[in-house]
């Protein structure tokens, strides 16, 4: 959560002189259609679990988006480090030969 | 069967007036994911004002349409509970007027959607679903905002103590309610009174505020003969363009 400012409403006076603090992060899955898996959409703020749900029912599903939706406090998410990415991710370029592409799809088998 | 048009009217000038109200924060909500759920509340309840609006206009003929209804009545033809123009003040107060109203409105509909009529009912067992989810909502928020900081609890207290005079309205039924009831088209008010006193007091002791001593109404907005000046600055707002650029189209 290093993006958000430490203090959310500069400038504003808080009743006990304690920096104000925003409500917690959440990440947004949400499930398309029965069959598919959820996928993340996005995040938000809310107080506790209960809230993230509905915040998450009237933040992404205004248009009929979803049948199924899963909220996760964005600190229980453990993220690769961006600087990691050369010996993380680089080392599978030269790699080809790990697609599946040298084998002939028979048409009818459709989309793969 | 001269009281389903009074009834629509009814109906559908709470939702389009609070509906309007609700519009009001859009874009100034203290938090965004507030603001959304505000503007989808307010939504919803303006589809619901299309549908009984509607029904008051095929009700009237002369080819009135639902637009007519919101946009070219004044003041004194308004049919909704004095509740619902109440101003919105902070959020504390709209939080309160739509508790206190939600929690009429969802056995309201309910009742409705077992009515003798036809209309009425496929407009209420829409109209049903929405409002649960309202009156979820705003029970939820009450409670967070009343069993609070020392600061929400206060505004909280304040906006129940100068609403609380304001939901007598809706328990107190007229000649047109009684016909109403008479016909099984709709519940008479004073019936819904004990399960709404029950419901708002449980989530009032959850929120740790007190129900103010006293059972004074203000009355005279469903039957149109008294509503506060608040309405008349709405409709200003909400009829501009009529009134301005009458019959204008996109």
């Amino acid at each position: 959560m290093s993006n958000h400012a430490s203090h959310p409403y500069p400038g504003t006076k808080t009743p006990e002189g304690a920096p104000r603090r925003e409500w917690p992060l959440w990440e947004v899955f949400i499930r398309g259609q029965h069959g598919l898996s959820h996928r993340h959409v996005g995040s938000l703020h809310a107080a506790d679990a209960t809230m993230a749900m509905k915040n998450a029912r009237d933040v992404y599903t205004r248009r009929h988006e979803g049948t199924s939706i899963w909220v996760v406090p964005s600190s229980a998410v453990t993220a690769s480090s961006p600087s990691a990415k050369g010996p993380m991710y680089e080392p599978a370029d030269s790699k080809p030969y790990r697609h599946p592409t040298f084998f002939d799809i028979p048409d009818d088998v459709g989309a793969m | 069967m001269s009281a389903l048009g009074p009834l629509a009217t009814r109906m559908g000038d709470n939702t389009l007036i609070l509906g309007h109200r609700l519009s009001e924060w859009c874009g100034q909500a203290p938090a965004l994911e507030e603001d959304i759920a505000l503007a989808n509340t307010a939504l919803d309840l303006i589809g619901q004002t299309q549908m009984w609006l509607g029904l008051a206009a095929e009700i009237a003929g002369e080819g009135k349409t639902a637009d007519d209804l919101a946009m070219r009545r004044d003041v004194w033809d308004f049919r909704n509970l004095l509740l619902v123009e109440r101003p919105n003040v902070d959020f504390a107060y709209t939080t309160t007027r739509q508790f206190l109203f939600d929690r009429w409105h969802l056995p309201m509909l309910d009742a409705l959607s077992r009515s003798s009529e036809p209309r009425v009912a496929a407009i209420a067992a829409k109209a049903v679903k929405e409002a649960t989810y309202h009156a979820e909502r705003s029970a939820e928020l009450v409670v967070a905002l009343g069993d609070g900081t020392a600061e929400s609890h206060d505004r909280m207290q304040a906006a129940l103590d100068a609403l609380w005079p304001y939901t007598g309205e809706m328990f107190i039924g007229d000649d047109i309610d009684a016909e109403l009831a008479s016909e099984g088209i709709a519940p008479a008010p004073e019936s819904l009174r004990d399960g709404w006193e029950e419901a708002v007091r449980t989530f009032l002791a959850d929120a740790t505020l007190s129900v103010p001593d006293s059972d004074f109404a203000h009355r005279g907005g469903r039957s149109g003969a008294r509503h506060s000046e608040h309405l008349g600055h709405l409709l200003t707002q909400m009829q501009w363009l009529q009134r301005a650029y009458p019959d204008a189209t996109w």
